[in-house]
């Protein structure tokens, strides 16, 4: 029923759009029937194999890694007194540098290319995951920190087994909000650095006017991310099946 | 040689003694409990003889052995069962999981962890997770846990202290049960007079903090123990009496 209404209100917004750019007739703001044109005519095209599944690759590449590292970091920090007392005001300095802000750095280390881009997406989509798993990781229960000591749990077992999951709905909290910066920096990156790509398309498209192409290529990333969160949201519900009783 | 021998135990957390100076044995296959006024320090000794907290003065020793650190043999079961538990673990998984570093088969796990839910009654929950269970069940599964474990010593701080009173009188008669199936020696700690009476062999009162022993009382009644006639009995009213005083002095 609800998924009915959803695609009535999903199917007026559309005809509104449709009705109220063609009425205006401004030429930047094409119809969405001339941008579906063009998304038909583009995105299954020669693009696909050369900008579509690189940017994808790219993204997904990028945000895993970014996922690691932080996760690793972040179990570290908030399980060691130390390491934080030492580290963490660190973390906290270079998360508030604005991602973006580092594309003319990497560009300069790495050239156009796609280690520049990569590097872009790790450096800006790492900090919501590690400061969640800092957070998590601290977030044991005493109680269950105690019990663990009790039964000498092996080191591994302890932070596989007992850290990690406790931390897991913090870290998948700081996964969805790394995934969509991911994507930002994707297309930021790809606009102003690179050969390839839905941003470079995206970027080619505005410099030849070709207007529908460039909404159609917008239209792309939007659902692009509507569908990886989606995905990452099905993971996140298997996962974490026993923290919503 | 006792299971557990207790020395000139003191611990004091910056200036303030918490535990002065505690003295005390436990025998093998005993029963026996610590009562004390709240904030008496019981909860700080427990934790010391644990191996969890590093004591400030005194020694114990767990069947000889020198603690320092956590023994391999020793399983403890805490009064907040929720947050002992494994939330995504089933229960047999909450029971299983400390065995799989002790070296065992999976065959081996697998009966050990049978043999403590049939001895706490919970064989057909074993699929369940915590959160489905009531709380009497969880802390089950804490006891069942320490059970498949098979320490020397069996630890319990306040154990029935988060459950209702049917479900506390239902949980005392299955330790008094399984730590004979089991032959477990248990040392457990609470603050209320009437269930270390109930329970114990040997009840050892505890002064207001720092803790010391003031008195330990033998418990002659009558084994099995049964919540009514046990509870109604000369004796039981006796001791209970004599602790009340030695507590509120």
């Amino acid at each position: 029923m609800n998924a009915w209404i959803r695609a009535g209100v999903l199917f007026c917004a559309l005809l509104v759009w449709q009705w109220v750019t063609v009425e205006v007739g401004n030429p930047y703001f094409p119809p969405p029937l001339r941008v579906a044109e063009a998304a038909v005519r583009l995105w299954p095209s020669h693009h696909f194999a050369a900008d579509v599944l690189p940017s994808l690759l790219r993204v997904l590449g990028g945000w895993a890694a970014a996922s690691v590292l932080g996760i690793v970091i972040g179990v570290l920090l908030g399980r060691s007194r130390a390491a934080a007392d030492y580290f963490e005001f660190v973390f906290t300095f270079l998360r508030t540098l604005p991602p973006p802000l580092l594309v003319p750095v990497f560009m300069l280390i790495f050239g156009i290319s796609t280690e520049m881009e990569v590097a872009t997406i790790v450096f800006g989509s790492v900090w919501p995951v590690l400061l969640n798993s800092v957070d998590g990781a601290r977030s044991v229960d005493p109680v269950m920190a105690d019990t663990a000591r009790v039964f000498r749990l092996s080191r591994a077992r302890w932070l596989f087994g007992v850290v990690l999951p406790a931390a897991g709905p913090k870290i998948f909290a700081g996964l969805r909000v790394s995934l969509s910066i991911a994507l930002i920096l994707m297309v930021i990156a790809e606009v102003v650095g690179a050969t390839s790509g839905i941003g470079y398309q995206l970027g080619t498209a505005q410099g030849a006017s070709d207007l529908p192409g460039m909404w159609s290529w917008i239209a792309l990333i939007s659902l692009l991310g509507y569908l990886l969160n989606r995905g990452l949201l099905a993971v996140e519900h298997r996962a974490l099946v026993w923290s919503r009783p | 040689m006792s299971m557990l021998e207790v020395t000139g135990l003191g611990h004091t957390y910056g200036s303030v003694d918490a535990v002065s100076d505690v003295s005390f044995a436990v025998e093998p296959g005993e029963l026996v409990c610590i009562v004390g006024p709240s904030g008496s320090g019981k909860s700080t000794l427990l934790r010391c003889i644990a191996g969890l907290l590093p004591a400030s003065r005194g020694d114990v020793f767990l069947h000889g052995d020198r603690v320092s650190g956590v023994p391999s043999d020793l399983a403890v079961v805490f009064q907040d069962y929720s947050r002992s538990l494994l939330p995504w673990r089933t229960v047999f998984g909450n029971v299983e999981f400390p065995l799989r570093d002790r070296g065992l088969s999976t065959v081996e796990r697998r009966s050990r962890v049978e043999e403590a839910l049939a001895w706490v009654g919970l064989s057909g929950a074993a699929g369940k997770h915590p959160h489905e269970l009531s709380g009497g069940m969880q802390q089950r599964v804490s006891i069942a846990r320490a059970l498949a474990y098979r320490p020397a010593l069996m630890l319990m701080d306040e154990p029935f202290a988060s459950v209702d009173a049917q479900t506390r009188a239902d949980l005392e008669d299955l330790v008094l049960k399984v730590r004979l199936e089991a032959g477990m020696t248990v040392l457990l700690v609470t603050h209320d007079i009437d269930e270390s009476v109930y329970l114990a062999d040997r009840v050892l009162v505890l002064s207001p903090s720092p803790a010391t022993v003031v008195e330990t009382l033998k418990v002659d009644l009558a084994s099995p123990r049964d919540q009514i006639t046990t509870r109604g009995s000369e004796s039981f009213v006796r001791l209970r009496t004599e602790i009340a005083r030695l507590i509120r002095r």
